[in-house]
């Protein structure tokens, strides 16, 4: 085996599979930082994959496909804050259901608009992106690292999520403010599917993002609600999702019920699943404490009551 | 009051729900009556409807038991995987035990494995204060690279091309009822609807039920009262945790016989759309578990009868149907314009 180019292939694939990844977690840190739990993420880059694959089928562009997949994940987030911030619902069960509502609505569309409810039909090569969406995201990282260092739009969002009794008091709308955050966090999340439709692949697949939204709230969550921390975090998923497609294509040795116990726990360590699996132990480690310590916004969660 | 909010938010669900199938060029009464008749169509339909509605009463149950100590369950969807591979391995594995033990053997080590992967949450959150959102949504992703680790590399049944477990030994096969023609109906079935009665006996009217609800209802006032709060939720994960691992009995000793890899469509999900409907009361998910079993059944005929409308469709209502009845703020308004009317 040739290690270099192994390893070439494998570092290319990991800054691919991490650009979806770097749009959804600074969706979901706006939304987040204002104080709205986005565990919709999934629904969100689900929408935006399949808008932005059919615009750009329909109309071989596709910069109106990344368009289309961004206001189509805003779409999903005016419900979700409908809902959580007018309302007042419960975001965790919201947020399930705007992602069940999107699994079940995307094949619906499909089947209107393409006559089949699986998938778009393919882009071809000149009409999809090779690297555009990955450098936005990149860029991205950096401005809005900037936008909650420097400006005060960026420390509106903060105080909301932390103290919005606070930031109401010194005459900012703690509402307004989570509107703002959930809808710039739908855009984001809509073009990290949408990178994943037209970028990464040919078009639109059923249930493509396959826990790719869940990736990015765990990569989210081990960056400690910050946007460069959260996009290495992102990077490092990245690469075990790479790893674990790679290492998909060896085939192991299949053991059989003589072998020791040794071998067998050794096998499981070194399989695909293991690798792909490693992201949401390092979560859970991390949520726990045990790893590192990360701190989510004090009002993370609760709905905020004008007039109290 | 209590009842008219869900019935209100069914109602609303299946009506948008509709609606959407006129856009796509269907007759929305037409969908409707496939909805809701396939379910009893026949003796096969029946029991085809009971089969759906187990696993969504059960997880309903695991769902609404975490939310009693004020938790919240997203991974019974993992908890289920790891019991129906738990039943589905000792089934393979340990052939010789004779009957009558062995599927109550399986349906133990069901149980445990749901339990300890619910009860992984419960410990962290109450030891370490890991969010259960957060880690029950992990192990999810755990519990299915697991699954698949086993069904590909250490059971992985030598006759198919599917990825599925070796079937279990006849030892551990619940017969099914003749009465439902081929329908996979057994004695497991009627385990969700007894299982449902057991967890209302246990939460309001035994003492460790009643902590639990205490601690959901007001953690403070619960510890002065000198109940642990670690201990309740971490008991309580591992219940409700033990409850959707219970859904690996009917799937595998009943059903497929072996574990298939991604033989859940997502009934840890929809569980929260049965617990929330009937407002977390075991004796009314039993209902709202029925109801979504009908819409499965139906959802499944939809593809064969119209054109453009897929099972899809119950994913919709299912979601709907959670909207209505979270939206707090909704139904706070409603009612109080009503009050000016009046």
């Amino acid at each position: 085996m040739d290690w270099i180019n192994l390893a070439i292939s494998i570092s290319g694939a990991t800054i691919r599979m991490s650009a979806p990844l770097i749009f959804a977690a600074l969706g979901g840190l706006f939304s987040e930082r204002s104080g709205i739990i986005n565990i919709a993420l999934e629904g969100k880059m689900l929408a935006g994959a399949f808008a932005a694959a059919a615009v750009t089928t329909l109309t071989q562009n596709p910069y109106l496909g990344l368009l289309a997949g961004g206001l189509a994940g805003m779409l999903m987030s005016i419900l979700y804050g409908v809902f959580v911030i007018n309302f007042k619902a419960n975001q965790i069960v919201v947020g399930t259901a705007i992602t069940i509502l999107a699994t079940g609505t995307v094949p619906f569309f499909s089947q209107i608009l393409f006559q089949n409810t699986g998938s778009t039909p393919e882009i071809p090569i000149g009409s999809r992106f090779i690297y555009t969406p990955i450098m936005i995201a990149w860029a991205l990282v950096i401005l809005i690292w900037c936008l909650f260092k420097f400006t005060p739009y960026g420390m509106w969002h903060k105080f909301a999520g932390e103290h919005p009794d606070a930031l109401q008091t010194s005459g900012v709308d703690v509402i307004r403010t989570r509107w703002s955050g959930v809808l710039v966090s739908g855009f984001l999340a809509g073009l990290g599917g949408a990178t994943l439709s037209i970028c990464l692949s040919s078009g639109y697949t059923r249930n493509m993002t396959a826990g790719r939204g869940y990736m990015a709230l765990a990569a989210l969550i081990v960056g400690g609600w910050k946007p460069i921390t959260a996009a290495l975090a992102c990077l490092a998923f990245g690469f075990f999702d790479a790893l674990g497609i790679t290492l998909q294509g060896f085939q192991m040795p299949k053991p059989d019920f003589t072998i020791d116990l040794f071998n067998q726990i050794w096998n499981f360590f070194v399989s695909a699943q293991f690798i792909q699996i490693i992201p949401y132990i390092l979560t859970i480690v991390v949520v726990a404490g045990f790893v590192g310590k990360s701190r989510p916004p004090k009002a993370l969660g609760q709905p905020y009551l004008r007039n109290r | 009051m209590n009842i008219i909010r869900p019935i209100a938010a069914t109602i609303i669900g299946l009506f948008l729900g509709l609606l959407v199938t006129y856009f796509a060029g269907e007759n929305p009464l037409n969908v409707f009556l496939i909805f809701t008749t396939s379910g009893f169509g026949s003796a096969y339909d029946i029991g085809m409807t009971l089969t759906y509605s187990m696993p969504l009463i059960l997880t309903g149950l695991s769902v609404s038991m975490a939310f009693k100590s004020g938790l919240f369950n997203i991974g019974a969807e993992g908890q289920l995987t790891m019991g129906a591979l738990a039943a589905a391995s000792v089934g393979a594995l340990f052939t010789s035990i004779p009957p009558f033990i062995a599927p109550i053997f399986a349906g133990i080590c069901a149980i445990l494995a749901g339990g300890i992967w619910g009860g992984i949450a419960g410990y962290l959150k109450a030891k370490r204060g890991a969010h259960e959102v957060i880690t029950t949504i992990m192990l999810n992703f755990v519990a299915a690279g697991i699954a698949s680790y086993v069904t590909v590399y250490l059971l992985k049944d030598p006759n198919t091309q599917n990825p599925q477990t070796i079937p279990i030994s006849p030892n551990y096969k619940l017969e099914s009822f003749a009465f439902f023609d081929s329908a996979p109906v057994s004695s497991a079935l009627f385990l969700s609807i007894i299982v449902a009665i057991l967890v209302w006996i246990f939460l309001y009217r035994t003492p460790l039920g009643y902590e639990i609800r205490a601690v959901g209802s007001n953690e403070s006032a619960a510890s002065t009262a000198c109940i642990s709060i670690s201990k309740t939720q971490i008991l309580n994960m591992f219940i409700a945790g033990s409850l959707a691992g219970l859904v690996g009995v009917g799937e595998v000793l009943s059903r497929s016989e072996c574990f298939k890899l991604d033989f859940s469509p997502g009934y840890g999900f929809t569980g929260i759309a049965v617990a929330f409907l009937a407002r977390g009361n075991p004796i009314a998910i039993i209902f709202s578990g029925l109801l979504f079993g009908v819409l499965q059944k139906g959802a499944s005929d939809l593809e064969i009868f119209t054109h453009n409308v897929t099972s899809d469709l119950s994913l919709v209502l299912q979601a709907l149907i959670i909207l209505a009845v979270s939206a707090d703020g909704l139904w706070e308004k409603f009612i109080s314009a009503k009050k000016v009317k009046l």
